[in-house]
């Protein structure tokens, strides 16, 4: 073993880095100084997303098993911004009585399955993809049960990892399959012995179930709206944006990469899941009370959107899917964001409760409103760019029909999304919830959700940066 | 800096300003202020215009600027001004400036709603002045999520029914619409770099035949249903009866002229052949819509659906005419956008006067407002008068030149139809007449009404400007007429 191969892994090393230092802090940190927690592990992941803002350049380490794309460094920066996102609106909730004890836990967990996707999105080798699959998914289940004494987030927990295991179970048979035929597990050599015979097909199917379920794809979304719901709100926010955006680039660099010669295959399977995916989501997004089951089936939708990137095989797809993942991380981390605070103030969660809030916060409603028009696409905002690129995306290749579908798909989703807009602007409220003021990291963070939103839109800039990193297959 | 996009800069401005304003006097001064130089800037665009044209410049568009937004994709910020958009930049304006003034005394949330009402005119204007097919469709969708808000919250009666039936029916017309939009920019340029530029997917004329039957349908019902196009009509008159005064001035006066001008812009000029061969159907469906329309305002009794129906018909005719594919056609399409516009603007403002004063809007409990509010009824017999189509206002020259240009096309189907569409002026003059007779000159019903005061300073103001407008264009409709018909030139050899 090369040591020195670790110098190439900057990203995953940098972070390890700030993992061990939390760790220490937390053990050997006094409780008077565990209450700067929170600022520490936000300045410390903020600087390593700083450190890690250029994307890193091609490299091969430890003989084909981890492999970088400059693309890969794109997407890890993304989610460490999220990530930092997530953790600022985390602390109303964990200086709670009951989770302060263990709040270093949370950020710890937290990046750990950060780590795990980082290995996903650079695994050169079916079995470094698997390890990274699993180290995201495994500490998810013990964050989504971090609240253990409430009954739902314990069974969101339980819930989690059931189908969790499942679902890797079922990914690491069509692993194992693919390795039977073509007689490796590196991504290089794969492509060169695939025939495209049934056993080959079944063992994508079963791979695509894996991804499929981390990603929510209709027909593997069933956990989704019940672990949304119970998990604590900060963790349901880091499970809808990171933990399905690494999914859906992983699934895409590996689409394309290994099972370039089965192209016609996957785009078929593909095109149908997309479809079910988008329309069942939505059907039963319209119906939702709970604000986190219906963010739930509105992510569901959004991940089958995201899906239309991947569906073109071209760079345009690429650059489209990972602004997409850009711009759906902010809309929804704002949303969580605001859900989080008003459910923490408040301890109201539904749709209904949300009646007459401009007249009471009309900053957190406008806040809430764009990140709504920016979810369902409507300009200026960013959502209306990232729509637009990913179904240009996908008409680029002929797939019209299928754009038309999920455009018609987007008005359902807008007539669900004005449903909040107009419980917050037109409904009254006997009883609205107060008026308060938010603590400076929601703030914060909200101001930066929406500056994004608005931003990332208009300056063509992010979007051209991003292409520069992209290709096909 | 182009000061084309001026139009787009100053409502952000005003924006601005209401977003700092800190009492009513402030918001007014803003909106007075930003509403004032849009309508300075348009006429002083118009003599631009003009002047430019008389020197004797003939490129198609005038005062082009071009900015790189998004270099993959080779979309561009770019704007342009022809004839026809110079005369919809005017409407505007005009509808803008009017209904600032009809809504100054808005009586909750004044800095929302002219917060929202110029959102809504960004898009609007940004419509007009584009002439790339991204920032075009951007414009287009700004315009339309303001109506929710506007409507759900400032309107009355089942305004939530209403501004969400809009919202999602107009926004489903937008799905059409962007697959047509897709579909041109991916097949237009053949093997090169695909461009939204207008100018240039019409000039390449790369678009297969094959590819243009599929999508000529879909943008120009996307287009059409905005234009209400039968059977795509219905969010029209809940619409129009729900929204505020100056909303429904807007919805009906500009908004709906921006699916006339998109089918106008998009679908027949880039589609010229597919126009030509589909055009039978979607006559058809206009036909339809003029008769149908005019049909259903004779029996309604609210003031704003009698409005949102006759709408219904002369936007049809808009599209009606457009499709007839000839020049004369085309330019009264462009004058009946023109006329429309402001006499539904000045109908909504004066039934919103009506409205405000009675609190209702059904003719059943009205009668003899002429001796009560001797102004507004007088205006009201104007904008009646305007919309049958009398002569010396506008509507007569624009219905004129769109049945002369109709009846050009010399087979049976378009002869036929035009006839048909002919007879929606007697309809139009059964419902205008019945509702003046009833509202205006009957016996006053309710004696409460006897109490009532006619027009203040501000509502005066805004349907003075609308009446000089309408008679303005009825009295020298030559050098609108010479502007639009010239701008036509292009796309009527492309035509033939």
């Amino acid at each position: 073993m090369v040591y020195a191969n670790f110098l190439l892994m900057k990203e995953e090393v940098s972070l390890v880095a700030v993992i061990v230092i939390l760790l220490v802090y937390d053990i050997f940190g006094s409780q008077k100084s565990l209450k700067y927690f929170q600022p520490i592990a936000c300045v410390l992941v903020g600087i390593h997303t700083l450190l890690n803002l250029s994307p890193n350049i091609e490299i091969t380490a430890f003989g084909g098993m981890y492999h970088n794309v400059p693309m890969g460094s794109v997407m890890k920066t993304i989610l460490n911004i999220g990530t930092l996102l997530v953790f600022m609106q985390a602390n109303n909730w964990l200086a709670s009585e009951r989770t302060i004890i263990r709040r270093g836990e949370f950020y710890m967990i937290t990046l750990a399955t950060l780590l795990g996707m980082y290995f996903m999105i650079s695994a050169g080798n079916f079995l470094m993809f698997f390890i990274g699959l699993e180290t995201a998914s495994i500490p998810m289940a013990t964050l989504a049960a971090f609240d253990k004494y409430k009954q739902k987030s314990a069974e969101a927990g339980a819930k989690y990892i059931l189908t969790a295991v499942f679902a890797s179970g079922l990914s690491l048979y069509g692993i194992s399959l693919i390795y039977g035929t073509t007689g490796t597990l590196y991504f290089e050599d794969i492509p060169a012995g695939i025939t495209g015979s049934p056993i080959q097909l079944m063992a994508f199917v079963f791979f695509f179930v894996g991804l499929g379920f981390k990603l929510s794809l209709v027909p593997f979304h069933q956990w989704t709206p019940d672990v949304y719901e119970g998990a604590p709100t900060s963790v349901t926010a880091y499970l809808s944006v990171i933990s399905k955006g690494s999914a859906a680039f992983v699934l895409m660099a590996i689409l394309y990469k290994v099972f370039a010669p089965l192209v016609y295959e996957w785009q078929s399977i593909l095109y149908w899941v997309i479809i079910a995916t988008i329309t069942l989501a939505n059907l039963f997004a319209l119906r939702q009370q709970n604000l986190k089951r219906f963010f739930a089936y509105s992510s569901i939708s959004q991940a089958g959107y995201i899906m239309l990137g991947v569906i073109s095989g071209t760079a345009m797809g690429m650059t489209g899917l990972v602004y997409y993942v850009l711009v759906y991380m902010l809309s929804n981390l704002a949303a969580f964001g605001v859900i989080a605070i008003v459910e923490h103030r408040s301890g109201k969660i539904t749709i209904d409760d949300y009646n007459g809030l401009y007249c009471t916060n009309p900053r957190l409603s406008f806040v809430m409103m764009i990140t709504l028009f920016s979810l369902a696409g409507i300009p200026p905002f960013a959502g209306f760019f990232s729509k637009f690129f990913i179904f240009a995306a996908a008409a680029q290749q002929g797939y019209y029909v299928l754009v038309f579908i999920a455009l018609v798909n987007t008005i359902v989703s807008l007539y669900y999304y004005l449903r909040v807009v107009k419980a917050m602007f037109i409904n009254k409220s006997e009883i609205p919830i107060e008026s308060f003021r938010s603590d400076g990291y929601t703030r914060i963070s909200l101001l930066a959700c929406s500056a994004g939103i608005l931003g990332v839109g208009v300056l063509s800039i992010v979007y051209e940066s991003i292409g520069t990193f992209s290709f096909g297959m | 800096m182009n000061f084309l996009s001026l139009f787009v800069l100053i409502p952000i401005l005003s924006m601005c300003g209401l977003f700092f304003s800190k009492n009513l006097q402030q918001i007014r001064v803003a909106v007075a202020t930003g509403a004032s130089l849009l309508l300075v800037l348009a006429v002083g665009l118009v003599f631009a215009y003009l002047g430019e044209r008389g020197a004797g410049n003939t490129a198609e568009m005038l005062f082009t600027a071009d900015t790189m937004w998004y270099a993959p994709l080779n979309i561009h910020y770019s704007v342009g001004v022809d004839g026809i958009s110079v005369a919809m930049l005017l409407l505007s304006a005009i509808i803008v400036f009017t209904g600032t003034f009809a809504s100054w005394k808005m009586e909750f949330l004044q800095k929302e709603y002219f917060l929202w009402f110029y959102l809504l005119s960004i898009g609007v204007f940004g419509f007009f002045i584009s002439i790339d097919l991204f920032t075009m469709f951007m414009f287009y969708e700004v315009a339309l999520i303001p109506m929710y808000l506007l409507i759900g919250v400032w309107g009355s009666g089942k305004k939530e029914y209403a501004a969400m039936k809009l919202t999602l029916m107009l926004m489903g017309g937008s799905a059409f619409l962007l697959v047509g939009i897709l579909g041109i920019y991916f097949n237009s340029a053949g093997t090169g770099m695909p461009s939204m530029n207008l100018l240039e997917i019409a000039h390449s004329h790369a678009m297969p035949l094959a590819l243009q039957r599929w999508f000529f349908p879909l943008v120009f019902i996307g287009f059409g249903v905005l234009g209400a196009l039968f059977p795509f009509h219905t969010w029209s008159p809940d619409g129009h009866a729900s929204a505020p005064t100056a909303v429904s001035m807007l919805h009906a006066g500009v908004l709906m002229k921006l699916g006339g001008y998109g089918c106008f812009r998009v679908a027949i000029y880039l589609m010229p052949e597919a126009a030509k061969e589909l055009s039978w159907i979607f006559i058809i469906l206009t036909g339809i819509s003029v008769v149908y329309g005019a049909y259903s305002a004779i029996v309604q009794t609210d003031l704003k659906y009698i409005n949102a129906y006759s709408s219904v018909s002369h936007c049809g005719l808009v599209l009606f005419a457009i499709l007839m594919l000839n020049q004369t056609a085309m330019t009264g399409a462009v004058m009946q956008m023109l006329s429309h516009g402001l006499m539904t603007a000045l109908f909504f403002a004066l039934i919103g006067m009506i409205y405000g004063r009675t609190h209702t809007r059904d003719i059943r409990e009205m009668g003899g407002l002429m001796r009560i509010m001797p102004f507004l009824g007088v205006c009201y017999v104007i904008a009646g008068l305007a919309s049958l189509g009398l002569p010396g206002l506008s509507g007569f020259v624009a219905e004129m030149t769109v049945f002369v240009g109709a009846f050009q096309n010399t087979d049976t189907f378009h002869r036929v139809f035009t006839i048909i569409a002919c007879t929606s002026i007697v309809i139009t003059a059964v419902y205008i007449l019945r509702v003046v007779g009833k509202l205006l000159y009957g016996k006053v019903v309710n004696d409460h009404h006897l109490a009532l005061t006619d027009a203040v300073w501000y509502e005066r103001f805004s349907t003075i400007v609308l009446i000089l407008a309408i008679t303005g264009i009825g009295l020298a409709p030559l050098w609108l007429s010479d502007m639009i018909s010239g701008s036509l030139q292009s796309l009527i050899s492309m035509l033939h």
